[in-house]
Protein backbone atom coordinates (compact mmCIF):
# COMPACT_ATOMS: atom_id res chain seq x y z
CA UNK A 1 0.00 0.00 0.00
CA UNK A 2 1.12 3.54 -0.61
CA UNK A 3 0.58 6.21 1.97
CA UNK A 4 1.36 9.90 1.96
CA UNK A 5 5.10 10.47 2.57
CA UNK A 6 4.30 11.81 6.01
CA UNK A 7 2.32 8.74 7.06
CA UNK A 8 4.88 6.41 5.49
CA UNK A 9 7.65 8.07 7.47
CA UNK A 10 5.58 7.75 10.64
CA UNK A 11 4.88 4.05 10.01
CA UNK A 12 8.55 3.29 9.43
CA UNK A 13 9.53 5.24 12.50
CA UNK A 14 7.03 3.28 14.61
CA UNK A 15 8.29 0.00 13.17
CA UNK A 16 11.88 0.87 14.08
CA UNK A 17 11.08 1.31 17.79
CA UNK A 18 10.73 -2.38 18.61
CA UNK A 19 13.44 -5.05 18.81
CA UNK A 20 13.98 -7.52 15.99
CA UNK A 21 11.48 -10.37 16.23
CA UNK A 22 9.12 -8.15 18.26
CA UNK A 23 7.60 -6.16 15.41
CA UNK A 24 4.11 -7.28 16.40
CA UNK A 25 4.34 -4.44 18.93
CA UNK A 26 4.01 -1.97 16.05
CA UNK A 27 0.59 -3.30 14.98
CA UNK A 28 -1.63 -1.05 17.11
CA UNK A 29 0.20 2.28 16.65
CA UNK A 30 0.58 1.61 12.92
CA UNK A 31 -3.15 0.93 12.58
CA UNK A 32 -3.92 4.14 14.47
CA UNK A 33 -1.84 6.38 12.23
CA UNK A 34 -2.82 4.65 8.99
CA UNK A 35 -6.48 4.84 9.99
CA UNK A 36 -6.12 8.60 10.35
CA UNK A 37 -5.22 8.78 6.69
CA UNK A 38 -7.75 6.26 5.38
CA UNK A 39 -10.68 7.20 7.62
CA UNK A 40 -11.11 3.54 8.59
CA UNK A 41 -9.32 0.21 8.90
CA UNK A 42 -9.67 -1.56 5.55
CA UNK A 43 -8.98 -5.23 4.73
CA UNK A 44 -6.10 -4.02 2.60
CA UNK A 45 -4.64 -2.16 5.58
CA UNK A 46 -4.97 -5.22 7.80
CA UNK A 47 -3.01 -7.28 5.25
CA UNK A 48 -0.41 -4.53 4.88
CA UNK A 49 0.19 -4.15 8.62
CA UNK A 50 0.31 -7.94 9.04
CA UNK A 51 2.98 -8.22 6.38
CA UNK A 52 5.08 -5.34 7.74
CA UNK A 53 4.88 -6.62 11.32
CA UNK A 54 5.51 -10.27 10.44
CA UNK A 55 2.22 -11.58 11.82
CA UNK A 56 -0.84 -13.21 10.26
CA UNK A 57 -3.76 -11.02 9.10
CA UNK A 58 -5.90 -12.78 11.70
CA UNK A 59 -3.65 -11.50 14.48
CA UNK A 60 -4.22 -7.97 13.22
CA UNK A 61 -7.93 -8.59 12.76
CA UNK A 62 -8.46 -9.67 16.36
CA UNK A 63 -6.76 -6.52 17.60
CA UNK A 64 -9.02 -4.37 15.41
CA UNK A 65 -12.03 -6.05 16.98
CA UNK A 66 -10.81 -5.31 20.49
CA UNK A 67 -9.87 -1.63 20.55
CA UNK A 68 -12.63 0.95 20.48
CA UNK A 69 -10.66 3.52 18.47
CA UNK A 70 -10.05 1.19 15.54
CA UNK A 71 -13.01 1.32 13.18
CA UNK A 72 -13.85 -1.01 10.33
CA UNK A 73 -16.59 1.35 9.24
CA UNK A 74 -15.90 4.65 7.56
CA UNK A 75 -15.84 7.48 10.05
CA UNK A 76 -16.80 11.06 9.31
CA UNK A 77 -14.23 13.70 8.40
CA UNK A 78 -14.96 14.89 11.91
CA UNK A 79 -15.40 12.19 14.49
CA UNK A 80 -17.27 13.94 17.29
CA UNK A 81 -17.06 12.20 20.65
CA UNK A 82 -19.24 13.18 23.58
CA UNK A 83 -18.21 11.95 27.02
CA UNK A 84 -21.07 10.95 29.31
CA UNK A 85 -19.07 9.21 32.02
CA UNK A 86 -19.66 10.26 35.63
CA UNK A 87 -17.67 13.51 35.83
CA UNK A 88 -19.24 14.72 32.57
CA UNK A 89 -22.65 13.28 33.51
CA UNK A 90 -22.61 15.41 36.67
CA UNK A 91 -21.93 18.50 34.56
CA UNK A 92 -24.47 17.96 31.77
CA UNK A 93 -22.75 15.48 29.44
CA UNK A 94 -25.97 13.53 28.98
CA UNK A 95 -27.81 16.65 27.80
CA UNK A 96 -24.99 17.41 25.36
CA UNK A 97 -25.24 13.90 23.96
CA UNK A 98 -29.04 14.13 23.54
CA UNK A 99 -28.67 17.51 21.87
CA UNK A 100 -26.04 16.28 19.44
CA UNK A 101 -27.98 13.21 18.34
CA UNK A 102 -31.09 15.32 17.83
CA UNK A 103 -29.31 18.03 15.89
CA UNK A 104 -27.43 15.64 13.62
CA UNK A 105 -30.21 13.06 13.38
CA UNK A 106 -27.76 10.22 13.94
CA UNK A 107 -26.92 7.98 16.88
CA UNK A 108 -23.94 6.28 18.48
CA UNK A 109 -21.28 5.25 15.93
CA UNK A 110 -23.35 6.57 13.03
CA UNK A 111 -22.35 8.96 10.29
CA UNK A 112 -24.22 11.84 8.60
CA UNK A 113 -25.41 11.22 5.05
CA UNK A 114 -22.81 13.63 3.64
CA UNK A 115 -20.03 11.73 5.44
CA UNK A 116 -18.95 14.86 7.25
CA UNK A 117 -19.59 13.96 10.89
CA UNK A 118 -19.65 10.69 12.76
CA UNK A 119 -20.79 10.54 16.35
CA UNK A 120 -19.77 8.48 19.33
CA UNK A 121 -20.77 8.44 22.98
CA UNK A 122 -17.44 7.80 24.65
CA UNK A 123 -16.16 6.68 28.02
CA UNK A 124 -14.05 8.95 30.21
CA UNK A 125 -11.82 11.05 27.95
CA UNK A 126 -9.67 12.32 30.84
CA UNK A 127 -11.01 15.84 31.10
CA UNK A 128 -12.93 15.39 34.35
CA UNK A 129 -11.88 18.61 36.06
CA UNK A 130 -12.88 20.59 32.97
CA UNK A 131 -16.11 18.74 32.29
CA UNK A 132 -18.20 18.30 30.30
CA UNK A 133 -15.99 17.57 27.34
CA UNK A 134 -16.40 16.89 23.66
CA UNK A 135 -13.56 15.64 21.48
CA UNK A 136 -13.46 16.41 17.74
CA UNK A 137 -11.00 13.97 16.22
CA UNK A 138 -8.13 14.40 18.66
CA UNK A 139 -9.03 17.93 19.69
CA UNK A 140 -10.41 18.45 23.17
CA UNK A 141 -13.13 20.99 23.92
CA UNK A 142 -13.59 21.61 27.64
CA UNK A 143 -16.32 23.23 29.73
CA UNK A 144 -18.76 22.46 26.94
CA UNK A 145 -22.24 23.94 26.80
CA UNK A 146 -25.00 23.40 24.27
CA UNK A 147 -24.21 26.83 22.79
CA UNK A 148 -20.50 26.05 22.44
CA UNK A 149 -21.29 22.67 20.96
CA UNK A 150 -23.59 24.28 18.40
CA UNK A 151 -20.81 26.72 17.49
CA UNK A 152 -18.42 23.80 17.01
CA UNK A 153 -20.86 21.92 14.79
CA UNK A 154 -21.66 25.13 12.88
CA UNK A 155 -17.99 25.72 12.19
CA UNK A 156 -17.51 22.13 11.01
CA UNK A 157 -20.50 22.37 8.69
CA UNK A 158 -19.57 25.84 7.44
CA UNK A 159 -16.04 24.78 6.50
CA UNK A 160 -17.45 22.52 3.79
CA UNK A 161 -19.68 25.06 2.14
CA UNK B 1 -6.80 24.93 30.75
CA UNK B 2 -4.94 24.30 34.00
CA UNK B 3 -6.70 25.77 37.02
CA UNK B 4 -5.18 28.50 39.17
CA UNK B 5 -2.91 27.09 41.87
CA UNK B 6 -4.13 27.30 45.46
CA UNK B 7 -1.93 28.56 48.33
CA UNK B 8 -2.50 25.34 50.31
CA UNK B 9 -0.92 23.24 47.58
CA UNK B 10 2.60 21.88 48.01
CA UNK B 11 3.95 21.88 44.49
CA UNK B 12 6.77 19.40 44.08
CA UNK B 13 6.01 17.77 40.74
CA UNK B 14 3.81 20.56 39.43
CA UNK B 15 6.18 23.36 40.34
CA UNK B 16 7.15 24.07 36.73
CA UNK B 17 3.54 24.23 35.54
CA UNK B 18 2.80 27.72 34.35
CA UNK B 19 6.42 28.68 33.59
CA UNK B 20 6.91 30.03 30.07
CA UNK B 21 7.55 27.11 27.69
CA UNK B 22 7.36 24.74 30.64
CA UNK B 23 7.51 21.70 28.32
CA UNK B 24 10.85 22.73 26.77
CA UNK B 25 14.19 21.31 27.83
CA UNK B 26 15.59 24.83 28.29
CA UNK B 27 12.98 25.63 30.91
CA UNK B 28 13.52 22.25 32.50
CA UNK B 29 17.30 22.66 32.69
CA UNK B 30 16.89 26.15 34.15
CA UNK B 31 14.75 24.71 36.97
CA UNK B 32 16.75 21.81 38.41
CA UNK B 33 16.16 19.66 35.35
CA UNK B 34 18.23 16.46 35.02
CA UNK B 35 20.03 17.31 38.29
CA UNK B 36 18.66 14.16 39.91
CA UNK B 37 19.85 11.99 37.05
CA UNK B 38 23.37 13.40 37.30
CA UNK B 39 23.18 12.53 40.99
CA UNK B 40 21.92 9.03 40.16
CA UNK B 41 24.97 8.39 37.96
CA UNK B 42 27.14 8.74 41.07
CA UNK B 43 24.91 6.44 43.12
CA UNK B 44 24.73 2.66 43.13
CA UNK B 45 21.39 1.00 42.24
CA UNK B 46 21.07 -0.04 45.90
CA UNK B 47 21.48 3.55 47.05
CA UNK B 48 18.79 4.75 44.64
CA UNK B 49 16.39 2.04 45.82
CA UNK B 50 17.18 2.88 49.44
CA UNK B 51 16.29 6.53 48.84
CA UNK B 52 13.02 5.49 47.22
CA UNK B 53 12.22 3.21 50.12
CA UNK B 54 13.03 5.98 52.56
CA UNK B 55 10.74 8.36 50.64
CA UNK B 56 7.69 6.14 51.22
CA UNK B 57 6.69 6.88 47.64
CA UNK B 58 3.75 4.66 46.73
CA UNK B 59 2.42 4.01 43.24
CA UNK B 60 0.17 6.78 42.03
CA UNK B 61 -1.72 4.72 39.47
CA UNK B 62 -4.18 3.07 41.80
CA UNK B 63 -2.77 0.21 43.82
CA UNK B 64 -0.41 2.31 45.96
CA UNK B 65 2.40 -0.25 46.00
CA UNK B 66 5.71 1.05 47.45
CA UNK B 67 7.86 2.08 44.48
CA UNK B 68 11.27 1.32 46.02
CA UNK B 69 10.16 -2.20 46.84
CA UNK B 70 8.78 -2.69 43.33
CA UNK B 71 12.10 -1.65 41.76
CA UNK B 72 14.02 -3.90 44.14
CA UNK B 73 12.22 -6.97 42.72
CA UNK B 74 14.04 -6.66 39.38
CA UNK B 75 16.52 -9.56 39.23
CA UNK B 76 19.82 -7.86 38.47
CA UNK B 77 21.59 -11.05 37.36
CA UNK B 78 18.97 -11.96 34.75
CA UNK B 79 20.74 -12.04 31.36
CA UNK B 80 17.62 -10.92 29.49
CA UNK B 81 17.22 -7.29 28.40
CA UNK B 82 15.26 -5.23 30.90
CA UNK B 83 12.60 -2.61 30.20
CA UNK B 84 11.08 0.53 31.65
CA UNK B 85 7.40 0.97 30.82
CA UNK B 86 5.35 4.05 31.67
CA UNK B 87 1.63 3.65 32.12
CA UNK B 88 0.15 6.78 30.54
CA UNK B 89 -3.09 5.02 29.68
CA UNK B 90 -4.93 7.28 32.12
CA UNK B 91 -8.52 6.14 31.74
CA UNK B 92 -9.92 5.60 35.22
CA UNK B 93 -13.04 7.76 35.19
CA UNK B 94 -12.38 10.89 37.24
CA UNK B 95 -8.66 11.04 36.49
CA UNK B 96 -6.98 13.76 34.44
CA UNK B 97 -3.58 14.37 36.06
CA UNK B 98 -1.07 12.40 33.97
CA UNK B 99 -2.27 14.43 31.06
CA UNK B 100 -1.08 17.61 32.77
CA UNK B 101 2.25 16.09 33.76
CA UNK B 102 3.04 15.24 30.14
CA UNK B 103 1.61 18.43 28.72
CA UNK B 104 3.40 20.77 31.12
CA UNK B 105 6.55 18.92 32.11
CA UNK B 106 7.46 15.99 29.84
CA UNK B 107 11.15 16.13 30.72
CA UNK B 108 10.40 15.38 34.36
CA UNK B 109 8.90 12.07 33.19
CA UNK B 110 11.89 11.38 30.93
CA UNK B 111 14.23 11.99 33.84
CA UNK B 112 12.24 9.60 36.03
CA UNK B 113 12.57 6.93 33.35
CA UNK B 114 16.30 7.59 33.03
CA UNK B 115 16.77 7.08 36.75
CA UNK B 116 14.79 3.83 36.54
CA UNK B 117 16.96 2.70 33.64
CA UNK B 118 20.10 3.57 35.61
CA UNK B 119 18.78 1.62 38.61
CA UNK B 120 17.85 -1.62 36.88
CA UNK B 121 20.41 -1.45 34.08
CA UNK B 122 18.12 -1.32 31.09
CA UNK B 123 18.55 0.08 27.61
CA UNK B 124 15.02 0.72 26.34
CA UNK B 125 11.72 2.02 27.57
CA UNK B 126 8.24 2.74 26.28
CA UNK B 127 5.69 5.34 27.28
CA UNK B 128 2.28 3.78 26.63
CA UNK B 129 -0.07 6.72 26.02
CA UNK B 130 -3.79 6.22 25.54
CA UNK B 131 -4.81 6.73 21.90
CA UNK B 132 -7.17 9.59 22.70
CA UNK B 133 -4.21 11.64 24.00
CA UNK B 134 -2.68 12.06 20.54
CA UNK B 135 -1.68 15.66 21.24
CA UNK B 136 0.35 14.41 24.20
CA UNK B 137 2.16 11.90 22.02
CA UNK B 138 3.23 14.84 19.86
CA UNK B 139 4.39 16.82 22.90
CA UNK B 140 6.23 13.78 24.27
CA UNK B 141 7.88 13.00 20.91
CA UNK B 142 9.12 16.57 20.74
CA UNK B 143 10.52 16.37 24.28
CA UNK B 144 12.21 13.04 23.50
CA UNK B 145 13.84 14.57 20.41
CA UNK B 146 15.12 17.44 22.57
CA UNK B 147 16.49 15.02 25.14
CA UNK B 148 18.36 13.13 22.41
CA UNK B 149 19.70 16.38 20.98
CA UNK B 150 20.99 17.42 24.43
CA UNK B 151 22.55 14.03 25.12
CA UNK B 152 20.11 12.93 27.82
CA UNK B 153 18.97 9.94 25.75
CA UNK B 154 20.88 7.70 23.38
CA UNK B 155 24.37 6.28 23.73
CA UNK B 156 26.74 6.96 26.60
CA UNK B 157 24.50 9.54 28.22
CA UNK B 158 26.54 12.46 29.59
CA UNK B 159 29.66 10.29 29.57
CA UNK B 160 28.18 7.89 32.11
CA UNK B 161 28.45 4.82 29.91
CA UNK B 162 24.66 4.43 30.16
CA UNK B 163 22.75 3.78 26.94
CA UNK B 164 19.04 4.35 26.99
CA UNK B 165 16.38 4.77 24.31
CA UNK B 166 12.87 5.90 25.15
CA UNK B 167 9.86 5.80 22.81
CA UNK B 168 6.18 6.68 22.84
CA UNK B 169 3.62 4.00 22.05
CA UNK B 170 0.01 4.77 21.16
CA UNK B 171 -2.87 2.78 22.61
CA UNK B 172 -6.15 2.52 20.73
CA UNK B 173 -8.94 2.91 23.25
CA UNK B 174 -9.31 0.30 25.98
CA UNK B 175 -9.70 1.00 29.70
CA UNK B 176 -8.47 -2.50 30.44
CA UNK B 177 -5.01 -1.59 29.14
CA UNK B 178 -4.47 0.59 32.21
CA UNK B 179 -4.08 -2.67 34.13
CA UNK B 180 -0.39 -3.48 34.06
CA UNK B 181 -0.44 -6.97 32.59
CA UNK B 182 -3.06 -6.05 29.98
CA UNK B 183 -0.96 -3.01 29.11
CA UNK B 184 2.03 -5.27 28.46
CA UNK B 185 -0.07 -7.54 26.23
CA UNK B 186 -1.22 -4.47 24.33
CA UNK B 187 2.33 -3.17 24.05
CA UNK B 188 3.23 -6.52 22.47
CA UNK B 189 0.56 -5.90 19.83
CA UNK B 190 -2.17 -8.11 21.23
CA UNK B 191 -5.63 -7.72 22.69
CA UNK B 192 -5.45 -6.14 26.14
CA UNK B 193 -6.29 -9.26 28.10
CA UNK B 194 -4.71 -9.56 31.55
CA UNK B 195 -2.08 -12.16 32.42
CA UNK B 196 -2.22 -14.40 35.40
CA UNK B 197 0.28 -13.43 38.10
CA UNK B 198 2.75 -14.40 39.42
CA UNK B 199 5.09 -13.97 37.67
CA UNK B 200 4.85 -10.21 38.13
CA UNK B 201 6.21 -7.79 35.53
CA UNK B 202 9.34 -7.23 37.63
CA UNK B 203 10.32 -10.81 36.75
CA UNK B 204 8.47 -11.40 33.51
CA UNK B 205 7.04 -8.26 31.92
CA UNK B 206 7.49 -6.89 28.42
CA UNK B 207 8.70 -9.66 26.06
CA UNK B 208 8.88 -11.93 29.13
CA UNK B 209 11.75 -9.78 30.43
CA UNK B 210 12.15 -8.02 33.78
CA UNK B 211 10.19 -4.76 33.58
CA UNK B 212 9.71 -1.75 35.81
CA UNK B 213 6.18 -0.54 35.16
CA UNK B 214 4.80 2.54 36.91
CA UNK B 215 2.27 5.28 36.45
CA UNK B 216 3.34 8.64 34.92
CA UNK B 217 3.03 10.45 38.24
CA UNK B 218 5.18 7.86 40.01
CA UNK B 219 8.03 8.19 37.51
CA UNK B 220 7.63 11.98 37.51
CA UNK B 221 8.11 12.00 41.28
CA UNK B 222 11.38 10.05 41.29
CA UNK B 223 13.63 12.99 40.29
CA UNK B 224 12.24 15.06 43.18
CA UNK B 225 12.93 12.22 45.62
CA UNK B 226 16.59 12.03 44.62
CA UNK B 227 16.97 15.80 44.54
CA UNK B 228 15.41 16.40 47.95
CA UNK B 229 16.53 13.15 49.53
CA UNK B 230 14.13 10.36 50.45
CA UNK B 231 13.65 11.50 54.03
CA UNK B 232 12.80 15.10 53.14
CA UNK B 233 10.27 13.87 50.58
CA UNK B 234 8.72 11.43 53.06
CA UNK B 235 8.38 14.19 55.64
CA UNK B 236 5.98 16.10 53.38
CA UNK B 237 3.38 13.39 53.92
CA UNK B 238 2.29 11.16 56.79
CA UNK B 239 4.05 8.04 58.14
CA UNK B 240 4.17 5.31 55.43
CA UNK B 241 2.55 7.74 52.97
CA UNK B 242 5.36 9.90 51.68
CA UNK B 243 5.22 13.17 49.81
CA UNK B 244 2.54 14.80 47.74
CA UNK B 245 0.12 13.63 45.13
CA UNK B 246 -2.12 15.15 42.50
CA UNK B 247 -5.85 15.05 43.13
CA UNK B 248 -8.26 15.62 40.28
CA UNK B 249 -11.42 17.18 41.63
CA UNK B 250 -14.48 17.21 39.42
CA UNK B 251 -18.22 17.51 39.75
CA UNK B 252 -20.24 19.99 41.78
CA UNK B 253 -17.57 22.18 43.37
CA UNK B 254 -16.94 25.84 42.67
CA UNK B 255 -13.32 25.37 41.61
CA UNK B 256 -12.81 21.94 40.09
CA UNK B 257 -9.23 21.28 39.08
CA UNK B 258 -6.07 19.29 39.62
CA UNK B 259 -4.24 20.15 42.82
CA UNK B 260 -1.02 18.81 44.30
CA UNK B 261 -1.33 18.34 48.06
CA UNK B 262 0.62 16.43 50.71
CA UNK B 263 -0.56 12.93 51.58
CA UNK B 264 -2.79 13.26 54.62
CA UNK B 265 -4.44 16.48 53.41
CA UNK B 266 -7.95 16.91 54.82
CA UNK B 267 -10.77 15.99 52.46
CA UNK B 268 -13.00 18.59 54.09
CA UNK B 269 -10.40 21.28 53.44
CA UNK B 270 -9.98 20.07 49.87
CA UNK B 271 -13.67 20.38 49.08
CA UNK B 272 -14.52 23.54 51.01
CA UNK B 273 -11.32 25.59 50.86
CA UNK B 274 -9.20 24.54 47.91
CA UNK B 275 -12.19 23.86 45.65
CA UNK B 276 -14.36 26.62 47.09
CA UNK B 277 -17.20 24.44 48.38
CA UNK B 278 -20.28 23.07 46.66
CA UNK B 279 -21.55 25.23 43.83
CA UNK B 280 -24.80 27.09 44.15
CA UNK B 281 -24.63 26.87 47.94
CA UNK B 282 -25.98 23.32 47.81
CA UNK B 283 -25.25 20.58 50.30
CA UNK B 284 -22.74 17.82 49.70
CA UNK B 285 -24.27 14.39 49.14
CA UNK B 286 -21.38 12.09 48.31
CA UNK B 287 -17.82 11.80 47.02
CA UNK B 288 -16.31 9.10 44.84
CA UNK B 289 -12.78 9.55 46.20
CA UNK B 290 -10.32 7.77 43.91
CA UNK B 291 -11.73 7.15 40.47
CA UNK B 292 -14.93 5.30 39.61
CA UNK B 293 -13.62 2.00 41.01
CA UNK B 294 -13.48 3.35 44.54
CA UNK B 295 -16.54 2.91 46.77
CA UNK B 296 -18.54 6.07 47.36
CA UNK B 297 -18.43 8.05 50.63
CA UNK B 298 -21.48 9.72 52.16
CA UNK B 299 -21.22 13.41 53.07
CA UNK B 300 -20.80 12.55 56.77
CA UNK B 301 -17.78 10.37 55.93
CA UNK B 302 -15.91 13.06 54.00
CA UNK B 303 -13.74 14.42 56.77
CA UNK B 304 -10.48 12.54 57.10
CA UNK B 305 -6.80 13.00 56.23
CA UNK B 306 -6.36 11.64 52.73
CA UNK B 307 -3.57 9.09 52.76
CA UNK B 308 -3.59 5.51 51.53
CA UNK B 309 -4.16 4.01 54.98
CA UNK B 310 -7.04 6.32 55.88
CA UNK B 311 -8.84 5.66 52.62
CA UNK B 312 -8.54 1.96 53.44
CA UNK B 313 -9.87 2.61 56.94
CA UNK B 314 -12.89 4.28 55.32
CA UNK B 315 -13.34 1.06 53.30
CA UNK B 316 -12.58 2.81 50.04
CA UNK B 317 -9.34 3.57 48.21
CA UNK B 318 -7.01 6.35 47.19
CA UNK B 319 -7.00 4.89 43.68
CA UNK B 320 -5.89 7.23 40.94
CA UNK B 321 -6.76 10.44 42.79
CA UNK B 322 -9.94 11.17 40.84
CA UNK B 323 -12.34 12.80 43.31
CA UNK B 324 -15.85 13.22 41.97
CA UNK B 325 -17.98 15.44 44.18
CA UNK B 326 -21.77 15.18 44.08
CA UNK B 327 -24.30 17.65 45.48
CA UNK B 328 -27.65 16.92 47.13
CA UNK B 329 -29.53 16.83 43.82
CA UNK B 330 -27.45 13.99 42.38
CA UNK B 331 -29.35 10.86 41.37
CA UNK B 332 -27.31 8.00 42.83
CA UNK B 333 -29.19 5.31 40.88
CA UNK B 334 -28.21 7.08 37.65
CA UNK B 335 -24.60 7.35 38.78
CA UNK B 336 -24.57 3.64 39.70
CA UNK B 337 -26.01 2.76 36.31
CA UNK B 338 -23.55 4.96 34.42
CA UNK B 339 -20.70 3.40 36.36
CA UNK B 340 -21.87 -0.10 35.44
CA UNK B 341 -22.45 0.79 31.80
CA UNK B 342 -18.80 1.78 31.74
CA UNK B 343 -17.50 -1.46 33.24
CA UNK B 344 -19.78 -3.61 31.09
CA UNK B 345 -18.42 -1.80 28.03
CA UNK B 346 -14.81 -2.14 29.13
CA UNK B 347 -14.81 -5.72 30.40
CA UNK B 348 -12.50 -7.62 28.09
CA UNK B 349 -14.70 -10.70 28.39
CA UNK B 350 -11.90 -13.01 29.50
CA UNK B 351 -13.27 -13.90 32.95
CA UNK B 352 -16.89 -14.99 33.20
CA UNK B 353 -17.71 -13.38 36.59
CA UNK B 354 -16.71 -10.00 35.17
CA UNK B 355 -18.16 -10.38 31.68
CA UNK B 356 -21.51 -11.76 32.84
CA UNK B 357 -21.60 -9.90 36.14
CA UNK B 358 -21.17 -6.46 34.60
CA UNK B 359 -23.68 -7.22 31.84
CA UNK B 360 -26.37 -8.44 34.24
CA UNK B 361 -25.75 -5.63 36.68
CA UNK B 362 -26.12 -3.16 33.84
CA UNK B 363 -29.44 -4.74 32.87
CA UNK B 364 -30.79 -4.73 36.43
CA UNK B 365 -29.63 -1.17 37.09
CA UNK B 366 -31.20 -0.07 33.80
CA UNK B 367 -34.58 -1.40 34.83
CA UNK B 368 -34.19 0.17 38.27
CA UNK B 369 -33.49 3.49 36.60
CA UNK B 370 -36.30 3.15 34.10
CA UNK B 371 -38.80 2.38 36.81
CA UNK B 372 -39.46 -1.26 36.05
CA UNK B 373 -37.28 -2.60 38.84
CA UNK B 374 -38.49 -5.10 41.40
CA UNK B 375 -38.07 -5.00 45.15
CA UNK B 376 -35.81 -8.06 45.06
CA UNK B 377 -33.48 -6.29 42.61
CA UNK B 378 -31.82 -4.22 45.31
CA UNK B 379 -30.55 -7.29 47.13
CA UNK B 380 -29.84 -8.99 43.83
CA UNK B 381 -27.52 -6.15 42.75
CA UNK B 382 -25.71 -6.35 46.07
CA UNK B 383 -25.43 -10.12 46.00
CA UNK B 384 -24.33 -10.32 42.38
CA UNK B 385 -21.64 -7.69 42.88
CA UNK B 386 -20.34 -9.46 45.98
CA UNK B 387 -20.03 -12.67 44.00
CA UNK B 388 -17.70 -10.99 41.51
CA UNK B 389 -15.16 -9.92 44.14
CA UNK B 390 -11.82 -11.68 43.90
CA UNK B 391 -12.95 -14.05 41.16
CA UNK B 392 -11.21 -12.53 38.14
CA UNK B 393 -7.68 -12.42 36.71
CA UNK B 394 -7.41 -8.67 36.89
CA UNK B 395 -8.97 -6.02 39.13
CA UNK B 396 -11.61 -4.92 36.60
CA UNK B 397 -14.18 -7.28 38.10
CA UNK B 398 -13.50 -5.91 41.57
CA UNK B 399 -13.46 -2.38 40.18
CA UNK B 400 -17.00 -2.86 38.90
CA UNK B 401 -18.26 -4.67 41.99
CA UNK B 402 -16.81 -2.48 44.76
CA UNK B 403 -18.49 0.83 43.86
CA UNK B 404 -21.78 -0.97 43.17
CA UNK B 405 -21.78 -2.56 46.62
CA UNK B 406 -21.00 0.88 48.02
CA UNK B 407 -23.89 2.59 46.22
CA UNK B 408 -26.39 0.00 47.44
CA UNK B 409 -25.11 -0.13 51.02
CA UNK B 410 -24.82 3.61 51.49
CA UNK B 411 -27.77 4.85 49.47
CA UNK B 412 -30.23 1.99 49.75
CA UNK B 413 -33.03 4.45 50.48
CA UNK B 414 -32.58 6.00 47.04
CA UNK B 415 -32.99 2.65 45.34
CA UNK B 416 -36.11 1.98 47.42
CA UNK B 417 -37.52 5.41 46.68
CA UNK B 418 -37.06 4.69 43.01
CA UNK B 419 -39.29 1.62 43.31
CA UNK B 420 -42.02 3.65 45.04
CA UNK B 421 -41.89 6.51 42.55
CA UNK B 422 -42.16 4.28 39.61
CA UNK B 423 -45.27 2.27 40.16
CA UNK B 424 -46.81 2.46 36.70
CA UNK B 425 -50.35 3.86 37.01
CA UNK B 426 -53.11 1.91 35.31
CA UNK B 427 -54.86 4.41 33.08
CA UNK B 428 -56.68 2.45 30.42
CA UNK B 429 -58.81 -0.71 30.32
CA UNK B 430 -56.34 -2.18 27.79
CA UNK B 431 -53.66 -2.20 30.42
CA UNK B 432 -55.95 -3.98 32.86
CA UNK B 433 -56.59 -6.69 30.33
CA UNK B 434 -52.90 -6.99 29.70
CA UNK B 435 -52.20 -7.39 33.38
CA UNK B 436 -54.90 -9.99 33.80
Amino acid sequence: MTFTPETEKRLQDIWSRYPAGRKRSAVIPMLMYAQDELGMVTQELIAEVAQRCEVSPLQVEEVVGYYSMLNKQKMGKHHVQVCTNIACLLMGGEELWQHTTKRLGIGHKQITADGLISLEEVECAGACSWAPCVVDGYEYHHHMTIEKLDQLLDSIQKKVQ
Amino acid sequence: MFNEPHPDEVRVITKRFGLPNSASIDTYLAHEGYVAFMKAIEMTPEQIIDELKLSNLRGRGGAGFPTGLKWSFIPRDNPKPKYVVVNADESEPGTCKDRLLIQNDPHQLIEGCLIAARTIGCKAGYIYIRGEYRYLIDIMDKALAEAYAHGYLGKNIKGSGIDFDLYTHSGAGAYECGEESALLESLEGKRGVPRIRPPFPAVSGLYASPTVLNNVETFATVPAVLRMGGQAYADLGTPKNGGTRMLCVSGHVNRPGVYEVPLGFSMQKMIYEVCGGIRGGKKLKAVIPGGSSSPVLRADECDFPMDYDNYARMKTMAGSGGMMVMDEDTDIVKVALRTMRFYAHESCGWCIPCREGTTWLRKILTRMDEGTGRRADIDLIHELAKNMLGRTFCPLGDAAAMPTIGFVEKFREEFEARLRENVVPVTSPDQLIAIR
